[in-house]
């Protein structure tokens, strides 16, 4: 009985202090910034050097330059594990410790936290992820999802397609296959493909991919070589990606016809197909590599001095540097919500006018050194996304090279089914709140 | 001494009938409902409401239905999560079709859907025993997965796959949907729980829970003595599933508000449900709250209450250690009291009984 | 004479054997009805139309049997780790699947910290050895005499430490199988037949070996030592076992670090077709239908139980999935399983369950 009693005892402390852990952090000089990170279970693969770049760009700003105007950045990460039980518990973390921003980090985590986030007045930042539909900002005035959405990226696969076969009218008979997870960030492409394909008369194949069969894709596979499409998209994610890797090489389909969604371009998954990865494509909006000054100095400043959890040669991977470019973001959007009201410690509200009046143009990526290193982006009151162009990488074997020039998105037919899709989710979530926040300019 | 129920005699049949027939029961419960319905509310903020009461009232739902199929009536399911998206899917097309009715009447009907496909994977269970079912009903929770997210008219060709849940309220007060508060969606689950329980607590303790209970001990036994298997097993399929739905609906609706749904329910999400029972006790309605707070709560108070204690976890780490730590407390548990948590509250209640003069 | 002439006649359909068949002839004579009834193309398309594909790209079909045979040896030796420690001791062991990706991540680890690969895998079983050692000290001493859903409970509880365990030590991140390192042959061999082109995998080759070599030294250890003799003395009964001076913790050790070694084998092969990562936990619980269908106690019925299941989810997926918009893999196995079980609800192989009253 001893024992219970101890146990129980043990089980009331931790339970009192569950509820004062949440006290908010209101440091004089400092924000709070929450960040979803997934370092365990099977989607750690892609999320731990995701996780590493953006806790390594904060504490470089926090080290390097003292903080955003003198503002320290408290970054802290609430461990999910890729699942939407534990994000909705870090988002009421997030919540009562006041973030600034809410970055969810999982598509399944952004549809759970954008009806919350409405009424709570947070700002979701799903930096290229989350719901294609919320870059329509009169519906959605907290969620924004720059430099672009799935359906741009979709859009670009289409347009890669026509540039490899020499024009948008030789489309007309092919085939395109898209591998996705099937869940709600698998399926964010088909309905731009969909309406692509009706357009430019190709046709769309989907190969659907359980989560508890990711590793096991082997009948897919033989559906591909029977349906013989020219290209292949995969909308993977996790310990699906490497595997779709190696299967494609095992059944002969042409590596290079192969193109990965930007998630699907991390180190890992191309390494896992050996010598014979190379040609292996991904969408991209950052640079690959530690060739720039903004590297450089998160190596100087954080890993050399030991503060960083990645191990140096993984620093400058794919996947670290789009951490990197996430949380650039983040830190800018900070000064320019610093700008727009005056304030230094600014706010969820600021942050919200912050990020909407967000304009990162080539000069100012030149400036804070990272000139080539990722796509400009432009948010305005109505675009939250502002459909950025990107490039399509290619893996030489041993790491992510350019392989295209920038490729600007179908704009003209993704935003159309943006404000529809918007329109729609707003009438299915009866009682959506009208948006009352002014708007803001781009500066 | 302060669980004395000497004395307390009873006069007619219906008060010796009575499901608490002792005063300390009663006035256990009065002391539980009051911590329950003022205590928490008052004390608690909105996100332990949110992040540990919610789920812990979702997840006792749940563990009662499951409770009612393997402790009650000897049948092991795994398909719990399925049973619970029924109910999820049921409830939302419900509300899709008739906006009008109020929102809590549909959560309880989508539970009799989710009863009669329950049903329906009952029945090789007319066969079937043991682990052999236990693996049958995976069947039922691997179809139905795919289900959810094959069959586009369950989530009204949504074209990401995901539920929204809109806004419904009663008496003008929102009570599911993003604008209502964390209180009030406990006040729903809190009253939905107490209520279901109660009729839980009836059903075991009538006819049918005892029919239920021959059938778990030997069914051919129960089977010779005039219990017909048949309508016995299935009801307590009906019955289990229903719980379960109903838990389902209430988790989308009043806990995760939309979003991905079919993923949630997934296999992991039965086993939980299942060491719930386990843990807290086959065959024993307050041993799945405890098994509930066990399983779904104890991971969540160490991974935020860890921290504030001054325990220096990353958030990495802390998972690590949380999956070390509930694993190791289940097997301790299980050598300490293999009988559930229920068992020692039973022991508590002899110690209570006796103090402080123990023989 | 005059008993036998009486009898009445629906005895025959008593028997499972002659009903599953008769109804396979129903099932088979509605089908070529309803096909020449059907208007829509409905049945055409779920009854005529795979086998016509089938027919008319041979090489397809040998490449999809093919792929399940091998995705079906697999789950054999995930199962057959199941079967062993069920026989021995009784004890449904959930575990098994996280002791696939633990003892690979172990060798995987190992070697990334620089031991060269062979004494890895001596290390990793080295490690397989104390965990087995520890199961038995901390789980299954105490909880010795329990009933079986308390055993099965408790490898739930293993499996979730040695989740939490194996990311602490070893990081979630997926890792590449050392293949080469083991002298594991990589690349394919293409043969051009049947008008087109079949794939072997060398490595898929070399796992049906492997596997089959795994099972003939486990049907020797079994049949021909004194270990061996004891394991199926326990099986039998653990009481007899114990009257006739047979230790039994020292055979539950042994049980589970075999269990251990299939474990290593099969998270090598596994590792080695994608990569060794948490996630292929969940593919072992593809383990639980082969099991129902070969029965908890049976090695064989394990084997047998493995291949129909892989080929039968194959060739369902690939044949008959995009009818219903495809990855009907992930309940088809247990669908065939449940089919088996209706007609022989102790499995294919399992030993007749005899209720007493």
């Amino acid at each position: 009985m001893k024992q219970t009693g101890l146990m129980k005892g043990a089980a009331l402390g931790a339970l009192l202090a569950a509820g004062a852990a949440i006290a908010p952090v209101a440091a004089q000089d400092s924000v709070y910034f929450a960040n979803n990170a997934y370092r365990t279970g099977p989607f750690s693969g892609s999320g731990i050097p995701i996780g590493d770049g953006m806790r390594d760009y904060i504490a470089m700003i926090n080290e390097r330059d003292g903080g955003v105007n003198g503002v320290k950045v408290i970054y802290e990460e609430c461990e999910t594990g890729y699942d939407t039980k534990k994000s909705i518990e870090c988002y009421e973390q997030a919540k009562s410790k006041n973030t600034i921003v809410y970055s969810p980090w999982s598509t399944g985590a952004t549809l759970a936290a954008i009806p919350r986030a409405h009424i709570d007045k947070i700002p979701i930042l799903s930096m290229a992820y989350g719901l294609s539909a919320s870059a329509e900002g009169s519906t959605f005035p907290w969620v924004f999802i720059p430099p672009f959405t799935y359906w741009d990226g979709a859009s670009v696969m289409v347009k890669h397609m026509a540039n490899e076969l020499g024009g948008m009218d030789k489309l007309k008979g092919k085939k395109l296959g898209l591998i996705h997870l099937d869940a709600p960030f698998g399926k964010e492409p088909i309905p731009v493909l969909e309406n692509l394909a009706k357009k430019y008369g190709f046709e769309l194949k989907l190969y659907p991919v359980a989560a508890a069969d990711m590793q096991n894709q082997g009948s897919l596979w033989l559906s591909i070589r029977r349906d013989r499409p020219d290209y292949l998209y995969n909308q993977g994610w996790g310990a699906m990606n490497p595997t779709a890797v190696k299967e494609a090489i095992k059944n002969g389909f042409p590596i290079n016809k192969l193109v990965g969604v930007w998630w699907a371009g991390g180190d890992d998954d191309a390494r896992a197909g050996g010598a014979e990865a190379k040609g292996y494509k991904s969408l991209n909006f950052n640079a690959a590599g530690t060739n720039f000054p903004v590297i450089q100095d998160i190596i100087k400043h954080v890993v050399d001095k030991g503060k960083s959890l990645a191990p140096k040669e993984k620093v400058g991977e794919n996947l670290y540097n789009r951490g990197v470019y996430n949380s650039m973001l983040v830190v800018e959007a900070i000064r320019n919500a610093q700008k727009l009201t005056g304030k230094k410690v600014v706010n969820a509200e600021d942050m919200r006018r912050g990020l909407e009046g967000l304009n990162i143009t080539e000069a100012r990526l030149k400036e804070i050194g990272m000139e080539g290193f990722g796509t400009p982006s432009t948010i305005s009151c109505s675009d939250h996304s502002g459909h950025s162009k990107m490039y399509v990488a290619e893996w030489d074997g041993t790491k992510w090279t350019k392989g295209s020039d920038w490729i600007e998105p179908l704009k003209d037919e993704v935003r159309p089914l943006i404000e529809a899709a918007a329109k729609d989710y707003a009438e299915k979530n009866a009682g959506w709140p009208k948006r009352t926040e002014s708007c803001e300019k781009s500066s | 001494m302060f669980y004395r129920e000497a004395g307390q005699y009873k006069s007619t049949y219906a008060a010796d009938m009575a499901v608490f027939p002792l005063r300390q029961d009663r006035i256990g419960i009065a002391v539980i409902l009051a911590i329950a319905f003022i205590g928490i509310p008052m004390i608690g903020n909105d996100f332990f409401i949110a992040t540990v009461m919610i789920p812990f009232l979702v997840f006792s739902l749940a563990a009662i239905g499951l409770n009612i199929l393997t402790g009650y009536t000897g049948l092991i399911s795994l398909g719990t999560a399925a049973f619970m998206g029924v109910g999820a899917y049921a409830c939302y097309k419900l509300t899709t079709f008739f906006p009008g009715v109020n929102i809590i009447v549909l959560i309880l009907i989508s539970g009799l859907f989710s009863a009669a496909i329950g049903v329906l994977f009952g029945l090789p269970s007319l066969r079937i025993k043991g682990f052999y079912l236990a693996v049958a009903t995976l069947a039922a929770q691997f179809f139905l997965q795919w289900a959810f997210v094959r069959v586009p008219w369950l989530f009204n060709y949504n074209a990401s796959g995901a539920i929204e849940v809109p806004l419904r309220s009663l008496f003008g007060i929102p009570i599911t949907g993003a604008s209502a508060s964390a209180e009030t969606r406990y006040f729903v689950c809190l009253g939905l729980v107490v209520v279901l329980t109660w009729f839980a607590s009836n059903l075991v303790h009538g006819r049918l829970g005892r029919s239920w209970m021959a059938v778990r001990d030997m069914d051919i036994a129960a089977e010779l003595m005039g219990i017909k298997l048949l309508n016995a097993k299935l009801l307590a399929f009906a019955v289990s599933s229903f719980y379960a739905g109903v838990a389902g609906a209430m988790m989308i609706f009043l806990w995760y508000g939309g979003g991905e749904a079919a993923d949630v329910f997934n296999i992991r999400l039965s086993f939980n449900i299942l060491f719930m029972v386990i843990i807290g006790g086959l065959g024993s309605l307050i041993g799945s709250f405890f098994g509930a707070a066990f399983i779904a709560s104890l991971p969540t108070i160490l991974k935020f209450g860890l921290p504030a204690l001054g325990v220096p976890l990353s958030g990495a780490a802390a998972e690590h250690v949380t999956f070390m730590l509930v694993g190791a407390l289940i097997i301790i548990f299980l050598i300490v009291e293999p009988h559930g948590l229920a068992r020692l509250w039973q022991i508590t209640k002899q110690k209570l009984r006796t103090w402080p003069f123990p023989y | 004479m005059s008993e036998v002439a009486t009898r009445p006649a629906p005895n025959l359909l008593s028997n499972g054997w002659i009903k599953t068949g008769l109804i396979l002839i129903g099932v088979v004579l509605a089908a070529i009805v309803g096909a020449q009834l059907d208007s829509s193309g409905t049945l055409h398309k779920v009854l005529i139309d795979p086998f016509q594909q089938m027919v008319s790209a041979p090489d397809l079909l040998v490449q999809t049997v093919w792929e399940g045979l091998v995705s079906g040896v697999l789950y054999a030796l995930i199962a057959l780790g199941f079967v062993l420690i069920f026989k021995a001791s009784g004890v449904f062991n959930f575990a098994q699947g996280i002791m696939v990706v633990f003892a690979a991540l172990t060798l995987v680890g190992l070697h990334e910290k620089g031991v060269p690969a062979f004494l890895a895998v001596i290390l990793t079983l080295g490690v397989m050895f104390l965990l087995a050692l520890t199961i038995e000290r901390v789980v299954l001493r105490p909880l010795v005499n329990q009933p079986d859903i308390i055993l099965f409970m408790a490898t739930f509880g293993i499996t979730y430490f040695l989740i939490g365990f194996g990311e602490a030590v070893f990081g979630g991140n997926p890792k590449q199988m050392i293949t080469s390192e083991l002298y594991l042959p990589k690349g394919a061999i293409d043969a051009k037949i049947l008008g087109g082109f079949v794939s072997f995998q060398k490595i898929d080759i070399a796992a049906a070996i492997i596997a089959s070599i795994m099972i003939a030294a486990l049907a020797v250890f079994f049949q021909y030592t004194r270990i061996g003799r004891a394991l199926r003395a326990v099986a039998d009964s653990h009481k007899a076992a114990l009257s006739v001076g047979i230790s039994l913790n020292q055979i539950w050790v042994i049980v589970w670090f075999t269990a251990g070694i299939v474990a290593l084998i099969t998270g090598i092969m596994w590792g080695a077709r994608s990569d060794v990562s948490f996630a292929l936990e969940i593919v072992a619980l593809k383990a639980l239908p082969v099991l129902i269908l070969g029965g908890f106690t049976s090695i064989p019925g394990a084997i047998v139980g493995g291949l129909i299941i892989g080929i039968g989810e194959k060739l369902g997926e690939f044949y008959w999935g995009p009818l219903i918009g495809g990855g009907i893999e992930s309940w088809l196995a247990y669908f065939i399983a449940l089919g088996f079980l209706l007609f022989r609800p102790q499995g294919l192989f399992g030993d007749k369950i005899i209720e007493r009253i």
